[in-house]
């Protein structure tokens, strides 16, 4: 599958049955994360209550901000008798408490074991329900045996939107001309930064999901329920009337999309393109921008990537042939991959716990200037990943990945540079800016001064002046 | 005034309201209600955690071992492989097939490479339904392996945290007892329910060394499973985390005929009052003698320094929120030492006779609320006025939120806060949270920043 000779898919190797230090978080996780980033809504998991819980706690490390998940929390009853009157009553409750304007229900894997028919209950809760006022009901199938928390991201996205966009809705606040951003998993600075472009752009877009001040919002005086932002559900129904659509994630061309789903049924025309990490990916961005505007890219940005190509240039030497081990999710990685090759790190290995099936080729894509092997490895905890390093002999200079990896460079005494979800160690990780010529140029800034401190720091002579 | 879930309404008191005290407790949570409790898994993994040298393997698929890589401060002064996350990771198939070769080949080749004392087989959810059979193949390993393989049946949906504090118990139950005890001292102890956050242990170990206590084994911070196998023969239990611990207490009282007492480390009155209740028990004046002295020294060391701290935090508001109902006892003494009062105390899983002593503790108009959640917690923050929230890291951004002081006294925290160092701690984490000019800038106490600027 592999379209380049220098792309290793797998080498011999103990064949571990037990993950090891997991590289990944569950699907409900992602579903749940969806569900903050739409207007009013409750997320609300069908299972038992420790699901909630430890996601919540999950979560809330990252973000710092509060994230109410509501639970059916089930007992033994409901196990072998169906949760049905648990869901219900769970609705009624967080209904009556939270009034959401929408809830997110997904499933976890023991109601998906117990073969929790959602739909139809969700269906007789909405016949039964005499109240006017009852909130939108939608939910996604994840079960934790399957994927991991970027599936369950993907597949609320998609389930949100194939359950709500219909024909004719159009949004109140511009009428045919605006596009779909379907960002994946990435970071509230992120969505700010796209919502930026799109303003600059003068393109009104539906960004969805936006957790981007839901889940980095100011400090209240009287505490809200549900956090203010996230995308409206108008705004979701009215995805059908768009211009375009406009994806992240290379990986994603194995998977049935919001995107393709809207292209499918009405016609909406779907563009996938990698997420913009660094300035090869960002431009594909800015000229899929222009390509559906028919507007050239705004003089800021231009300017920023003169900068970034100006940085490049400065700190070039720090960084040619360092190696990087870049692990994380699937299409991050690739985003990153793509950004440390054009600066001239060699990203040695490129690891995810998703198994997309189309990591190597997303990588090898972005990656046709390197000469160097690439290891990509598919589906990896972090335990493989250190064999992986020690198998190859790949002397990575340092890591880049989310939090999760701190063992790991200790183990190997490098840095981590930590991106990504979750960052549990630092403070500020939701608010790390990946996308675009300024979400590259803070990330390039970051990678070479780790390793001009580690320079610094690492001989008996330090260098006050480097 | 809180927006009280019409379920919820008598598991929610006030000190001094009309009606006769009675809270309604040890009930499965609301559905729909966001607890802060988590579930049987949950119950039966903190209490294990530390055993350093064990294998720890969650059965299931794989959030339930990602959720709980080394997220907590138990500390080991040898063996690390509790800081490792295993899992089987069950799949699709694996759930139609079933997971009993998976579980069994994940065993073998995990004891193969990491060499555990013993090995702890955590159920899932999933696991109870599919019906795998956990205890036939730990039973096949352990023969094979030669050491002992425990299934932990916490399948998180079959009770809560409490139940999984049994099942915990239970396979804690089938290590000890085979253990050498001969060279046991007629004066000795196993620690209970401390869990060596921060290295706790370590100070409580040394307290009792002092005062001439043998420490047979601690259930189970900075836990060794030879230390566990031996535990029955150690004179005394002292429990503390009484909710996590009290059934093991029992039982071992039952199999063993060993007395337990309640104690607790934290704040200074009930530091003192578990050391010498010890001495006590132990019927030795020179024991208590060395008790005597010992805390003597312990509170010259910090009372003075303490002293400064209440000057400065006298009338400060504190509100509780923590998992066992006994260490909000001790908290509730605590701030009362640093001159501070409880304006609304709660816990996920506090029993009856829990609440009745909180209800006596505490001072009129108090709140009193059994297994809350977020909206209940934050409107008695905002209506008490408080300056500082204590719980977990569930509770922090509620807290943070709102422009109010918090402090962790949950499982996550790097901070000791037991002993008399801890107490220290604890006054100084209390302080510098309170007195942050932060809040200064904060909506709620001063309107926006640009209010503060005019």
């Amino acid at each position: 599958m592999s379209s380049s000779v220098r792309i290793t898919k797998s080498a011999p190797r103990p064949n571990w049955v037990s993950t090891r230090n997991p590289c990944k978080a569950c699907a409900p996780l992602g579903a749940t994360l969806v569900m903050r980033g739409i207007a009013g809504a409750l997320p609300f998991l069908h299972g038992s209550q420790g699901c909630a819980t430890y996601m919540r706690r999950y979560l809330i490390s990252h973000f710092r901000e509060p994230m109410d998940i509501a639970t059916s929390g089930f007992s033994e009853a409901s196990t072998v008798f169906g949760g049905g009157a648990n869901l219900h009553q769970g609705l009624d409750n967080v209904t009556s408490q939270y009034h959401p304007a929408l809830i997110g229900i997904a499933t976890t894997c023991l109601t998906e074991t117990i073969g929790e028919d959602v739909h139809g209950l969700l269906h007789e809760y909405q016949a039964k329900s005499k109240s006017d006022e009852h909130p939108v009901l939608v939910h996604v199938s994840t079960p934790s045996y399957n994927g991991t928390h970027v599936d369950g991201f993907n597949d609320a996205v998609r389930e949100v939107v194939e359950q709500l966009a219909e024909r004719g809705a159009t949004p109140s606040a511009y009428v045919t001309n605006f596009v779909n951003l379907f960002p994946g998993m990435v970071s509230t600075a992120d969505l700010r930064f796209l919502k930026e472009v799109a303003a600059d752009f003068a393109m009104p877009i539906t960004l969805f999901p936006d957790y981007s001040e839901s889940l980095d919002g100011p400090s209240m005086d009287k505490y809200k329920k549900i956090p203010d932002g996230g995308t409206t559900i108008e705004a979701i129904r009215a995805t059908a009337s768009a211009k375009a659509s406009i994806e992240f994630g290379r990986t994603l061309r194995t998977k049935r999309t919001a995107a393709s789903f809207l292209q499918e049924k009405f016609e909406v025309p779907a563009k996938r393109i990698g997420m913009p990490i660094g300035i090869h990916e960002s431009d594909v961005f800015f000229a899929a921008m222009e390509k559906i505007t028919g507007l050239k890219t705004p003089e800021k940005y231009k300017q920023e990537r003169g900068r970034l190509v100006d940085a490049y240039v400065d700190g070039h030497k720090y960084l040619f042939g360092k190696r990087a081990l870049v692990f994380g999710d699937e299409d991050l990685v690739v985003g990153l991959a793509s950004f440390l090759a054009e600066t001239g790190v060699v990203p040695v290995l490129c690891a995810s716990g998703g198994k997309s099936g189309a990591l190597g080729r997303s990588i090898a894509e972005v990656t046709t200037h390197v000469r160097e092997n690439i290891v990509v490895r598919e589906g990896v905890d972090f335990m493989t990943m250190a064999e992986e390093v020690e198998l190859k002999d790949l002397k990575p200079d340092f890591i880049i990945g989310s939090s999760k990896g701190a063992k790991l460079a200790r183990e190997l005494g490098v840095p981590l540079i930590r991106v990504g979800f979750p960052i549990h160690d630092r403070i500020g990780g939701q608010r790390v800016l990946h996308l675009g010529y300024s979400g590259a140029q803070q990330l390039f800034d970051l990678v070479v001064n780790t390793l001009l401190e580690l320079k610094q720091d690492s001989n008996s002579i330090g260098y006050s002046y480097l | 005034m809180a927006d009280i879930l019409r379920e919820r309404e008598r598991q929610v008191y006030r000190k001094g309201q009309a009606q006769p005290f009675q809270l309604d407790c040890e009930k499965q949570s609301a559905a729909g209600s966001v607890s802060q409790r988590a579930c049987v898994f949950c119950g039966s993994r903190v209490v294990l955690y530390p055993i350093a040298d064990a294998l720890h393997i969650v059965h299931g698929p794989i959030g339930c071992a990602s959720y709980t890589w080394d997220i907590r401060g138990a500390l080991s002064s040898g063996p690390e492989l509790h800081r490792l996350s295993f899992s089987t990771d069950m799949q699709e198939m694996d759930v139609v097939r079933g997971g009993e070769k998976k579980l069994y080949a994940a065993l073998c080749e995990l004891i193969d490479a990491h060499q555990p004392k013993a090995a702890f087989v955590y159920a899932t959810c999933i696991v109870g339904v599919i019906g795998d059979d956990v205890a036939a193949v730990c039973k096949r390993v352990s023969l094979e392996k030669g050491i002992p393989v425990l299934p932990v049946h916490s399948e998180g949906f079959k009770g809560t945290k409490k139940d999984g504090y049994i099942a915990a118990g239970d396979a804690l139950m089938q290590l000890i007892g085979t253990g050498p005890i001969e060279d046991i001292s007629p004066k000795s102890i196993n620690i209970l329910g401390d869990f060596n956050l921060a290295g706790e242990t370590w100070m409580i170990r040394d307290y009792y060394a002092r005062m001439g206590v043998q420490v047979v084994s601690c259930i189970t911070g900075d836990g060794r499973i030879d230390d566990i196998r031996r535990a029955h023969g150690a004179a005394l239990n002292v429990v503390q985390c009484s909710g996590s611990m009290t059934h093991l207490a029992k039982q071992l009282k039952e199999k063993y005929g060993t007395p337990f007492m309640r104690v607790s480390y934290f704040g200074v009155e009930d530091m003192s009052r578990s050391l010498y209740d010890v001495a006590r028990h132990f019927n030795d004046r020179e024991m208590l003698q060395r008790t005597q002295v010992m805390v003597r020294e312990e509170l010259e060391r910090i009372m003075p320094k303490l002293a400064e701290y209440k000057k400065i935090l006298e009338g400060k508001r504190a509100a509780i929120y923590v998992g066992g109902a006994f260490k909000a006892f001790s908290l509730v003494s605590a701030l009362r030492h640093l001159g501070m009062t409880t304006v609304m105390v709660g816990s996920q899983t506090g029993n009856k006779d829990d609440y009745e002593q909180l209800r006596e503790l505490c001072d009129e108009g108090t709140i009193i609320a059994d297994d809350s959640n977020p909206l209940e917690l934050s409107s008695f923050l905002e209506e008490k006025d408080v300056d500082v929230f204590i719980g977990g890291v569930k509770e922090r951004p509620i807290a943070y939120k709102l422009g109010i002081g918090f402090c962790d006294h949950n499982h996550e925290r790097k901070e000791a806060l037991a002993g008399y160092e801890g107490m220290l701690n604890f006054a100084r984490e209390v302080h510098s949270s309170v007195m942050s000019p932060v809040w200064r800038l904060t909506p709620r106490k001063r309107g926006s920043a640009l209010e503060v600027v005019k």
